[in-house]
């Protein structure tokens, strides 16, 4: 399996880059590989099965955006890459979204999705329900973003805010994207293997690891 | 020296109320008092300035910076040793005994209320990179906050860290820098131009953006066992171990130079001699084990410390949790090259030490989670503790110097 994660100098605020790891790490405890590619600015967007979007802050996302927006990452993903897209990676995506200096900044259009600046910065513990499982993790913004009709959330919100109090990220044929930022595969081992099992297209054998107990002890924070 | 009636209530408030905070053992007696002098006068900062003052601030360094300065000056200055940065702190510390000088550490969200207060001397800026973000959100408002400040301090001279283009970004409208070329191993907060969002490219030792902004000239520069400020060479060996703490050191020596109050060959010396700096670095007992405690609460200060880590004892304890002091998310250990610790045997202590050993054990190692004091292993080999900030002070707590 081959990862590419994006622009990880720019989209890599919160620990981000451990979302690769976690994916790897969870293949090769199965004896199975993947490669992992950091892609720099000044790198072409290399073929992969998997892409990965952080999250960073304003003039960061910004200059990620032009350079994904010129090295036409738009068509790789029409023509079927999967993305994993995390907090400014969400927004990224989108249709257009805030930055300092500019309210509607074009996004890549990829998702039907606008991000506008909220009433407050979003700070705390957040947990969503995916189709009856729970993810947990973190969020740390100030967009409020806006889904259209035909887009499907990743989840509904069970603590903290997400796109809007209500939802979470979404979900098409090749993204997921969450306001949980940074590391949050590896606060959701379920979440990883399923992201694994999509991108490898085969059934995953259970693992029994350290991770799991985290995500018990941090449902258990939760009170969920 | 007079003060006007409200400053002279609100020092002896400040100085009451610890004192009573500490004889009833409610605590330090640092923070407590300091509130209750900020309310009798909200100006007591600027009331109690004393002749001189020297600040020091940055993400990492600034307790072990402010010690060397203080250590290197000689002359009994106040300081707020135990860390206490924020203005309730810098208050008890001022209500203490007047004399002439104060070295002080301010947290970096609160320089500019102190600094405009207090008119500095010298401010001493050591680096700024990403710690405790629920906080402070993001790094560059702490640089657009700093450099609104320091362009309006045209009588404060500052040494600045060349190596760091936030840092320099801070300090481009202020005047009278004197820049240092100290190790900096960590710039993955400045990898876009400050000024111009561009893509700033890191090349031998230096840094630039198209734009034109760009590592400024230093006047001091660190080597391997000697620095030069001004081309003149000083011999440095410290006791304290790390490269960090060397960029430390040479940033507190060039802070001495421009106050002009001492020959850098005494204080060096003295610098040299520095064993621990508010329990860290030296030896202590922690429940029944040999162990030297040390802080690392981000990750351009994780990093610098396990680059310096020796190779024995190959027992590492490790805490974190995340507390409002800490930052509610540890997710910045992700950030921290724990890959580095390789065979080491390490246990992992604090209320996040399940978020801990998931990375240690995505790292590639074994962790082992101590649920519980009374699994706290023993032994008679020493071991290294490194606590974030509240895991820390609770360790220092349990703790004895031995």
């Amino acid at each position: 399996m081959r990862i590419a994660v994006l622009y990880p100098e720019l989209l890599g605020t919160y620990g981000d880059g451990g979302n690769a790891l976690v994916l790897q790490q969870r293949l090769k405890l199965r004896g199975m590989r993947a490669t992992v590619t950091q892609v720099g600015l000044g790198d072409s967007i290399p073929p992969a099965d998997l892409y990965l979007l952080g999250g960073g802050e304003d003039g960061p996302q910004r200059l990620a955006t032009e350079s994904l927006r010129r090295k036409g990452f738009g068509k790789t993903v029409r023509s079927g890459a999967l993305v994993l897209a995390v907090c400014a990676g969400l927004q990224i995506l989108g249709q257009s979204f805030a930055v300092e200096g500019d309210d509607e900044f074009e996004g890549l259009g990829l998702v039907d999705a606008v991000t506008v600046r909220g009433t407050e910065r979003r700070v705390g513990n957040m947990a969503i329900d995916i189709d009856g499982q729970f993810l947990v993790g973190f969020e740390n913004h100030g967009g409020q973003t806006t889904l259209s009709q035909r887009v499907q959330p990743l989840g509904a919100v069970l603590r903290g805010f997400g796109n809007d109090g209500q939802v979470d990220g979404y979900e098409t044929e090749q993204i997921w994207a969450t306001y949980a930022h940074g590391p949050v595969l590896a606060l959701n081992p379920w979440f990883a293997d399923h992201i694994l099992s999509v991108v490898s297209g085969r059934e995953l054998q259970p693992l029994k690891t350290v991770a799991d107990d985290l995500y018990q002890g941090r449902l258990k924070a939760f009170g969920l | 020296m007079a003060f006007p009636i409200r400053a002279q209530i609100g020092r002896w408030s400040t100085r009451t109320v610890n004192y009573l905070s500490r004889a009833l053992g409610r605590g330090s007696g640092t923070v407590v008092g300091g509130k209750v002098g900020l309310r009798v006068d909200p100006l007591l900062i600027q009331h109690l300035r004393p002749k001189q003052v020297l600040l020091v601030s940055g993400t990492n360094g600034k307790t072990t910076t402010t010690a060397m300065i203080a250590e290197g000056l000689g002359v009994h200055s106040t300081t707020n040793a135990t860390g206490a940065n924020m203005p309730e702190g810098i208050v008890a510390a001022l209500s203490g005994a007047r004399r002439e000088c104060a070295v002080l550490e301010v947290d970096e969200a609160w320089m500019a209320r102190v600094a405009e207060q207090l008119q500095p001397e010298v401010v001493v800026l050591l680096n700024l990179s990403r710690d405790q973000l629920d906080r402070a959100n993001e790094v560059r408002q702490v640089a657009e906050k700093w450099r609104l400040t320091f362009a309006n301090l045209p009588a404060t001279k500052f040494v600045a860290n060349a190596n760091d283009p936030l840092v320099v970004y801070a300090l481009e409208h202020a005047n009278g820098v004197s820049w240092c070329d100290v190790p900096t191993n960590w710039t993955a907060d400045a990898a876009t131009c400050p000024r111009c969002n561009g893509n700033i490219s890191f090349q031998s030792g230096s840094w630039s953006c198209r734009c034109g902004f760009a590592k400024p000239t230093s006047i001091m520069a660190t080597l391997k066992n000697e620095l030069t400020i001004h081309g003149r060479r000083i011999p440095l060996q410290l006791t304290l171990p790390g490269e960090f703490n060397r960029a430390n050191a040479a940033m507190a020596l060039t802070a001495i130079q421009v106050l002009g109050l001492d020959s850098p060959l005494v204080a060096t010396v003295r610098i040299s001699w520095l064993d621990s700096v508010a329990g860290r670095f030296g030896e202590r007992e922690l429940w029944g084990r040999k162990a030297t405690l040390l802080l690392a609460k981000n990750p351009a200060g994780f990093s610098a410390l396990l680059e310096s880590l020796p190779s024995d004892p190959r027992e590492l304890w490790i805490g974190i949790n995340a507390e409002i002091a800490d930052g509610r998310d540890p997710s910045w250990l992700y950030d921290v090259p724990f890959e580095r610790l390789g065979t080491r045997v390490v246990y992992c202590f604090g209320t996040r030490r399940l978020d801990l050993a998931a990375r240690l054990f995505y790292a590639g190692l074994e962790p082992r989670v101590v649920d519980d004091r009374d699994l706290v292993p023993s032994g008679r080999n020493k071991v290294v503790a490194v606590g974030n900030y509240t895991v820390f002070q609770e360790w220092l707590r349990e703790s004895v110097e031995v």
